[in-house]
């Protein structure tokens, strides 16, 4: 099996696993708890919070609040920035956001707020001047992502972080970098970011648990609340095995970084040649830009996306798609319609995203099968007078 | 991840009947590239008989499948008999579809019925939709993301006794995107079902529920020394006063809700409610 997802989701590290098991097993105290006994699962939590601190460079571990998940950690900041500013009731994000952050957005439409989407061009780089336009007096908050999960786009935090804070200085902004996390290096410092999320299994801890930076200007109201843990900002007993591995991947993934930028990226680089050296009805939906190392976005014309995924399968290989078929939705990705990809390629567009895992000859292999399924598929396609034109024109 | 059955797979892994027909004698087709899937048929017709069909498609793995199962499904056939073929018969063919799927059987049924109308001026005939609707031209766009016309819908709510928006949507893809032909299809699920099942004006239904009461209800319980009277009905509440040995019967609660409200429902409408009074 080769698993070209790790956009999705991706597998535990074994050094990961190995730092979680004593708290499923003899260190299951709680860490609130007072006697002996508990100070090992509670000294755990505090170096997992140093640990995240560091993964972040925050300034202060107290910057650093656990969550279940990147969305949680959406819905904590969003929610908790508003509500700490009830008289502002305007909110920005992008058109390309993750679902966690969009239909939050909408969520919160309905409840009265104002809310601007901002654009992207083509290769899904946003609008800054149309971002700058927005951001008035009544701007709480604006959202936007480090790095985009279909398309892989990284978005210059700093360069919006300053067109922010120029505009108005109390506007907050958060940075969903669920998809930057493991992948680039992370610095909400030097960022100048007010709140950044990240998500555990997208770096090789195991799903369910989450971080969120609030850095120590930043007021918010808790999400879930309850007992005192998380200094009152997140209720519910630590996950301390899910914590102590997380952080564990934080380091993994921080001391990798150098590996990502290299390795994995030359391997993406080879996957992306070949392709569009070899299937004449291929595209890169983004074009050759500014990407996080590990995710290409292409665009097969003519074909659907489903259909393509489900050969790629039958060849034990695993990607994921844009299209509305593999959904259920019956709309393809927002993503590339807010890019405008033409229609011929939309539906036909697959995501494969690499990992620290991924090796040489996986690549070769999948480089080896893929123009034989496409070719099967484009003989499939009714529309052969324009592939024939397309074919004459490459 | 979808739940295909064994034959999905096996038609999607190795479509059948692949390709153009140059010299066909009816071609049809059903969906758009933009609307993300499409499918082309070609029939060659031969004294009334299919002898080979073959079939393109732009679609997901079941829009394939389909297209393949309907040609093995027609060809050899008679027009009269391939005339008689749904979309239910395409996915019963497949051993049944993901609920979500099923427009896709649709796109084949559609394609096939282009393709026989364009053959010989084929028009069809539905006996099944209702005189009302039939006024209208019925080719009126309802969903406009999708491109779904008025007869599509009856067509899908006929075929495959579609009771809700979301069922349509499945079928058809209507209301699969901006989702404001959504009221639209509700009104036409509506006028659908009001013309077989509830169709009874209030008056209509007052004169049946009181007969129901006298010619059926009441002789029961007078055989056990008792009586029923209709006091009022107000839409589905139908409100009755116990006589003789049923008034302050300690079981008389049963009476009401088990035999009387039960007898009406099953004869009248499933959504009275009884109440004593």
């Amino acid at each position: 099996m080769i698993y070209l997802d790790n956009n999705a989701t991706t597998k535990v590290d074994a050094q990961v696993l190995e730092a979680m098991l004593p708290y499923f097993k003899e260190e299951y105290a709680n860490p609130s708890s007072i006697y002996d006994f508990a100070k090992r699962s509670n000294y755990a939590v505090r170096e997992a919070r140093g640990k995240m601190k560091d993964f972040f460079n925050a300034e202060n571990e107290k910057e650093i609040i656990f969550t279940s998940c990147g969305s949680e950690s959406a819905n904590t900041a969003i929610r908790g920035v508003l509500n700490m500013n009830k008289n502002k009731r305007h909110i920005i994000t992008t058109k390309v956001e993750h679902p966690c952050v969009l239909n939050l957005y909408k969520a919160l439409e309905k409840e009265g707020y104002k809310a601007d989407y901002i654009d992207v061009n083509s290769n899904g780089e946003l609008d800054l001047a149309q971002l700058s336009e927005c951001i008035n007096d009544d701007t709480a908050l604006v959202s936007v992502m480090y790095a985009n999960n279909e398309t892989g786009v990284i978005f210059p935090i700093e360069k919006i972080s300053e067109i922010i804070k120029s505009k108005n200085k109390n506007t907050k902004f958060f940075v969903d970098a669920v998809q930057a996390a493991g992948k680039i290096p992370i610095d909400v410092q030097a960022l100048g970011v007010d709140l950044m999320g990240i998500s555990g299994h997208k770096f090789h801890a195991p799903k369910g648990i989450g971080a969120l930076y609030v850095n120590s200007k930043t007021l918010i109201t808790p999400l879930i609340i309850g007992g005192h843990q998380e200094r009152g900002k997140r209720a519910g007993t630590e996950n301390v095995p899910y914590i102590a591995g997380m952080a564990r991947a934080s380091e993994l993934a921080a001391d990798g970084l150098e590996y990502e930028a290299t390795e994995v990226k030359r391997l993406r680089d080879k996957l992306e040649t070949n392709i569009l050296k070899n299937i004449f009805n291929s595209r890169i939906n983004t074009g050759i830009i500014n990407r996080v190392p590990n995710t290409t976005n292409i665009g097969f014309e003519y074909i659907e996306g489903e259909l393509i995924l489900l050969h790629l399968s039958d060849a034990g290989i695993c990607a994921s798609s844009g299209s509305a078929c593999t959904s259920g939705s019956l709309e393809p990705s927002h993503v590339l319609r807010a890019m405008n990809v033409p229609f011929t390629a939309i539906h036909g567009s697959i995501r494969f995203s690499l990992s620290k895992y991924t090796t040489e000859k996986e690549i070769d292999y999948v480089c080896e099968k893929l123009p034989a399924i496409v070719d099967k598929l484009t003989n499939l396609s009714p529309f052969q007078d324009e592939l024939e034109a397309l074919k004459k024109r490459r | 991840m979808w739940d295909y059955s064994e034959k999905v797979i096996d038609h999607y892994r190795n479509p059948r009947n692949v390709g153009k027909l140059d010299n066909a004698d009816a071609v049809g087709e059903a969906g758009s590239l933009a609307c993300g899937d499409s499918l082309k048929i070609y029939l060659k017709i031969d004294n009334g008989i299919v002898t080979d069909a073959k079939f393109q498609t732009f679609g997901c793995g079941s829009a394939v499948a389909s297209s393949s199962i309907l040609t093995e499904m027609i060809i050899g056939k008679s027009i009269e008999k391939v005339k008689k073929i749904t979309n239910k018969d395409i996915a019963d063919e497949l051993g049944g579809l993901p609920q979500e799927k099923m427009h896709c059987s649709v796109m084949g049924y559609e394609a096939l019925e282009d393709a026989l109308k364009n053959y010989d001026n084929y028009t069809d005939l539905d006996d099944l939709r209702n005189d009302e609707n039939k006024v209208k031209s019925g080719e009126q766009v309802i969903c406009t993301c999708f491109n779904v016309t008025e007869n599509q819908i009856w067509d899908a709510i006929k075929m495959n006794g579609l009771k809700t928006v979301e069922e349509v949507t499945d079928y058809t893809k209507a209301g699969g995107a901006c989702g404001k032909c959504k009221n639209t299809i509700q009104d036409m699920i509506n006028t659908y079902y009001k013309s077989d099942e509830t169709a009874l004006t209030p008056a209509q239904k007052v004169i049946k529920i009181n007969n129901i009461i006298e010619k059926q209800i009441s002789p029961e319980l007078v055989k056990d020394g008792g009586d029923i009277t209709l006091i009022d009905i107000d839409g589905n509440k139908v409100m009755v006063k116990l006589r003789g040995k049923c008034s302050g019967c300690k079981n008389s609660h049963l009476t009401l809700k088990a035999f009387v409200e039960a007898t009406l429902k099953e004869t009248v409408d499933k959504n009275i409610e009884v109440i004593e009074v």
